[in-house]
């Protein structure tokens, strides 16, 4: 029953990581760098508030959501790829314009500068044999779950068994091969950060979908630990589900064991520690994709 | 400049320009003629308005001080960085005569501008006082008893628990959350010995005040673990401990200002922390001038902290609960129960 609840927290801490950490492994993949993700999570939760509000259907917030996290990553790519300027600064201006610009709307649309009024959250499905397991069925039944289970199984499969897949990954290691190719490289890394942008806002909608509302910073950093997943797992989604599944099970044990006769101060490191580890001793050698952070310029190619 | 820096530039600049966008514009008149209304300047906490909490109340403070006395004032929102001297230098600078800043982040700023703004007075909700501290003659720091107020509630939670276990969610681990902690189990203990407190605190950085996921979890947590009642003095990263009764069906108790909106039902009360009280008493006395500079205690006897009794509670509270209750504040006030404050 314990371990059950446990899993059950563990699997629901990791969720926004996963989606997050997915999309990011495939935009680097295509070469090109997205710090943005905590913004494009902050907007995705932010139009998953306002889509359930006006409409009073939580799949139009999941919607609103996904189409807020294309945007953003839109503009990230437009930046990026387009005028090829540098991926970190735009990465950065986009976490601080969507920072304030959800404040902004927030203060709009809700008249309050931290928190949305209440609205609808995804509802739970009841899964047969599973459904029924104390702590971790409703768990499982929670749509937002299974998609990201299906997205991380799914965006392997295009990363490294479709044909797309295989002309983005060029386009991170040797682009200047792609276009040789006839391929518009310009255009494959802009899918990928699309890609990125829309399951960035899936993230996003996941917090605000298990709250019901929107507040202000709510996204608290995810964005970056997906990132920091995203190379444990070796730029790969399924190496970066696993990470992210040992950064929910470590954030779930901290929260569990705290009030027990551990130092509080220790547990708090406890997450942190648990990437330390990892990224130290047990994943072996990581390597970028060799064109990353690389703006790809046709004339000097 | 080339194409892509010039889109980099536009993209931080327009970046930077926005949370500043969302603040009101500070009038720049120079100190007002003799007769005119008291300027006031006011800069909020992490939160901003429309928190429901914290800095709502300070603002319910100012407003009454409009209404009432008739002064003039001035509000400033700062974003994420670390422009609360900044917002309060604007407002000292531009012509008032009393600045607030609400929270006990503005301690340091607070402090240092005092010394370089001599003749502007300054005020800091929920001040950190380090030993040896001697505040300036225009600096007045405002306490509140939470130990108080939390000691009641958790009075409260003792003779209603069913389970004997009750829990605390605390938002950034400092002795300011500590204080709440502490008068919580102290009440807790007072009424049910054999009853015990689970606490969790959401982190140890500012953000840990705005984290409902965390606070969610961290709920959902206690209320598994067997406690039945939980409260929590943790900002915005409580509507995530809300969020966890509701799903759960158990009740949780609200901090700052009354709570009973955010989960029907399921707010058994709020401990509030009058900060309307405190700067509408120290504006009327500064408006009547009997400025004090130093530290300003509001406790229970001062009704600055208390907890919610109303219509959408009283069902959950049966009348020889409350009675007690009530008792416990009368020989806190009278001084024969002194609620620990670590």
């Amino acid at each position: 029953m314990d371990l059950l609840l446990f899993l059950a927290a563990a699997l629901r801490i990791s969720v926004p990581y996963t989606l997050a950490a997915l999309g990011a492994s495939i935009n680097e993949r295509g070469g090109v760098i997205n710090i943005a993700l905590e913004g494009i999570m902050l907007n995705g939760a932010l139009a998953y508030v306002l889509g359930a509000w006006w409409t009073g259907n939580a799949w139009a917030g999941i919607a609103a959501a996904v189409a807020g996290g294309v945007a953003t990553g839109a503009l990230h790519a437009l930046v990026t790829v387009r005028f090829r300027a540098d991926q970190i600064t735009s990465g950065l201006g986009i976490n601080l314009l969507a920072a304030g610009l959800t404040k902004f709307v927030l203060t709009q649309v809700f008249h309050s500068s931290s928190n949305s009024a209440r609205v609808v959250g995804l509802p739970d499905w009841r899964l047969p044999v599973v459904g029924g397991l104390p702590g971790l069925g409703p768990v499982l039944g929670t749509p937002l779950v299974l998609l990201t289970i299906a997205l991380v199984l799914g965006g392997h499969w295009l990363l490294f068994r479709s044909v797309f897949g295989l002309r983005l990954r060029t386009m991170g290691e040797r682009p200047e091969a792609g276009a040789t190719l006839g391929l518009r490289v310009a255009a494959y890394r802009t899918a990928g950060v699309l890609l990125s942008g829309a399951l960035a806002g899936l993230a996003g909608a996941w917090l605000a979908s298990e709250q019901h509302s929107f507040t202000d910073g709510m996204t608290g950093g995810r964005g970056y630990i997906a990132l920091a997943a995203m190379i444990v797992g070796k730029w790969t989604p399924l190496g970066a589900a696993a990470a992210c599944l040992l950064f929910g099970a470590a954030e779930a044990l901290q929260i569990t064991l705290q009030g027990a006769a551990f130092p509080n101060e220790v547990l708090q490191m406890l997450p942190y520690l648990v990437t330390m580890l990892v990224l130290a001793g047990f994943i072996g050698r990581a390597t970028a994709p060799r064109a990353i952070g690389v703006p790809y310029d046709p004339e000097e190619a | 400049m080339s194409p892509r820096r010039l889109a980099a530039a536009a993209a931080l600049a327009a970046a930077v320009a926005l949370p500043l966008a969302c603040s009101q514009p500070a009038s720049r008149a120079k100190s007002p003629a003799a007769g005119a209304p008291l300027r006031v300047g006011l800069v909020f906490d992490v939160g901003g308005r429309g928190d429901k909490s914290f800095n709502d109340a300070a603002y319910a403070g100012l407003e009454r001080a409009k209404r009432e006395l008739g002064i003039d004032f001035v509000t400033l929102e700062t974003g994420e960085g670390n422009d609360r001297e900044a917002a309060m230098r604007q407002l000292a600078a531009g012509g008032s005569q009393l600045v607030f800043g609400v929270g006990f982040l503005f301690t340091d700023d607070i402090r240092n501008l005092a010394k370089e703004f001599p003749d502007v007075k300054f005020a800091c909700v929920d001040y950190t006082l380090q030993p040896g501290d001697t505040l300036l003659p225009n600096l007045v720091a405002l306490k509140f008893k939470e130990e108080e107020g939390s000691y009641l509630v958790g009075a409260l939670a003792g003779l209603l628990t069913k389970t004997h276990k009750v829990g605390f969610v605390g938002g950034m681990e400092i002795p300011l959350i500590k204080k709440f902690e502490a008068g919580y189990r102290a009440g807790v203990q007072k009424v049910c010995p054999r009853c015990e407190v689970v606490v969790k605190y959401a982190g140890t950085t500012g953000s840990a005040f705005k984290d409902p996921t965390k606070g969610k979890e961290l709920g959902l947590s206690e209320y598994h673990q067997g406690a039945d009642i939980i409260f929590h003095a943790s900002g915005s990263t409580g509507l995530g401990v809300f969020e966890a009764a509701r799903e759960l069906d158990r009740l949780a108790i609200g901090v700052d200002s009354d709570q009973g909106d955010e989960a029907p039902g399921h707010v058994l009360t709020s401990m509030v922390k009058r900060v309307d009280t405190a700067v509408f008493d120290l504006i009327r006395d500064t408006r009547a001038g009997q400025w004090q500079g130093g530290v300003r205690v509001f406790g229970l006897a001062e009704h600055g902290v208390g907890w919610v009794y109303d219509d959408r509670n009283r069902g959950l509270i049966p009348a020889p609960v409350k009675a007690e209750v009530d008792s416990l504040e009368r020989e806190i006030v009278a001084g024969r129960i002194v609620a620990p404050d670590q």
